[in-house]
């Protein structure tokens, strides 16, 4: 019961309490930059879903299982990065040969991804909050779906933007920006569940 | 000022290519670590080392690197300087370390580095790739710098620590220095730029450098020529680096 109440707990502060975009400004890019449509928010989103769930859970295994007992823990941030960028081409050549549907739905935000800081961030976190394998998975998913849930919302209120009359310098990203601000405080309230 | 100068490299970077203001590239960091001027600087300086060596070293590799291979190459090379530096702070300035914390390791993925070395390092001797690295560098460092001290001014009150607004009078607006404060002082400064760029270019100047508030759509986006995300981010780069040489020339 303790694991099960701590992987609830890691879930619901990774997505919403610290969420990547909002509170730790991780993967700010594709959250700027894939937000004009909520169906593209939306695929962008489980693209990364699927990428950072996968990647925390290899890095984790190359984490405890290799690297720590050679001794050569400092040299996370190279064998990470390069782990995670091999690990986007695999999955992309992988679903394009065998699973062509999924393909279709993500295939062309990965390439967005292979450079998104969230990715290489939660691996990071992961390691210094000392999580195993499976709570990295979790830790990854959660983050992933926090990124999920504030790029679909941001989506949502930027198709209901273009309706609106914004003053000049302030169409375009700044816009965007205040929003993003503005959803911020919004999920600072969340800091009240845990 | 000839063209790769030293001076004209600084001066590249910190005014006129200036990678937050003009650029606008890097912008998870500018964000996340503005909380005060200090950590801004910190940050700024940090950076500014790793481009610095890491152009430098790409530079002198530039000839063995087979252009296949590059990007890896230049992610390894990189990340042995995050790691490097990540060690150093991490012996002499822990308090840095702890305040910056998981943005260090990150400084590996901010594309200002990636950016340089694809459109500068990779196709020029070393000196001039030293002094575009520094100047980058200084630029990022000055920019950062300016939003923290904002956001800490408005926030605490205070600037490098020091209080200047008197606390007898002054009420800090502690979202400021919260997550949300790096969002709207990012957005102002923007809209100001976008408000220079449309003033100039009523006046008929060319403001193209200027890549401020673009419509944000990178999957239907048919301009990636202004475009700074993603893979795209190099071949533009390596545009407006072309241009502005001809420039010079």
């Amino acid at each position: 019961m303790k694991t099960i109440s701590e992987l609830l707990v890691i879930l619901i502060s990774s997505s919403l309490v610290s969420n990547v975009v909002l509170s730790q400004f991780l993967g700010l890019c594709p959250f700027l930059g894939v937000s004009k449509k909520v169906e593209t928010a939306k695929g962008m989103g489980m693209a990364l879903i699927f990428v950072i769930t996968l990647s925390s859970g290899v890095a984790g295994v190359i984490y405890t299982f290799i690297m720590v007992p050679l001794g050569i823990e400092y040299l996370q941030t190279i064998v990470f990065i390069l782990v995670i960028a091999a690990l986007v081409q695999f999955v992309e050549m992988f679903l394009k040969r065998f699973m062509q549907s999924l393909y279709q739905a993500l295939g062309i935000y990965l390439p967005l991804i292979t450079t998104n800081c969230a990715v290489l961030g939660v691996a990071l976190t992961n390691v210094q909050d000392e999580y195993n394998v499976v709570y990295s998975m979790v830790n990854g998913f959660a983050t992933a779906l926090g990124f999920t849930i504030s790029i679909v919302i941001l989506a949502g209120i930027r198709e209901k933007m273009e309706y609106n009359d914004i003053p000049e310098s302030f169409k375009g990203m700044p816009i965007v920006m205040i929003t993003a601000g503005l959803m911020a405080i919004a999920f600072c309230g969340f800091s009240g569940l845990l | 000022m000839t063209n790769n100068s030293p001076q004209e490299r600084l001066y590249n970077g910190l005014i006129k290519e200036n990678p937050t203001f003009v650029l606008t590239l890097g912008m998870c960091p500018t964000l996340a670590v503005t909380t005060s001027a200090i950590n801004g600087l910190g940050m700024g300086l940090s950076t500014m080392v790793v481009l610095a060596l890491s152009n430098v070293f790409i530079s002198a590799l530039r000839k063995i690197i087979p252009d296949r291979v590059r990007i890896p190459a230049f992610i390894v090379i990189i990340a042995s300087f995050v790691t490097m530096l990540q060690l150093i702070l991490q012996g002499y300035i822990p308090a840095l370390n702890a305040a910056l914390g998981i943005y260090i390791p990150l400084i590996v993925v901010n594309c200002i580095i990636l950016g340089r070395a694809e459109a500068y390092a990779f196709k020029n001797p070393v000196i001039p790739s030293l002094f575009d690295g520094i100047g980058m560098g200084l630029g990022f460092s000055f920019a950062l710098t300016c939003i923290g001290a904002v956001r800490e001014l408005l926030g605490a009150g205070q600037i490098f620590g020091a209080q200047v607004l008197s606390l007898s009078w002054y009420t800090p607006v502690s979202i400021f220095i919260m997550a949300p404060g790096a969002f709207f002082v990012l957005a102002c400064m923007t809209a100001l730029q976008n408000k220079i760029k449309i003033n100039g270019e009523k006046k008929g100047k060319d403001m193209s450098k200027i890549q401020s508030g673009c419509g944000h759509d990178c999957l239907n986006c048919s301009d990636t020529q202004g475009c700074k995300f993603y893979d795209t981010t190099v071949k533009a780069e390596t545009k407006t680096e072309e241009v502005s040489s001809n420039e010079n020339n």
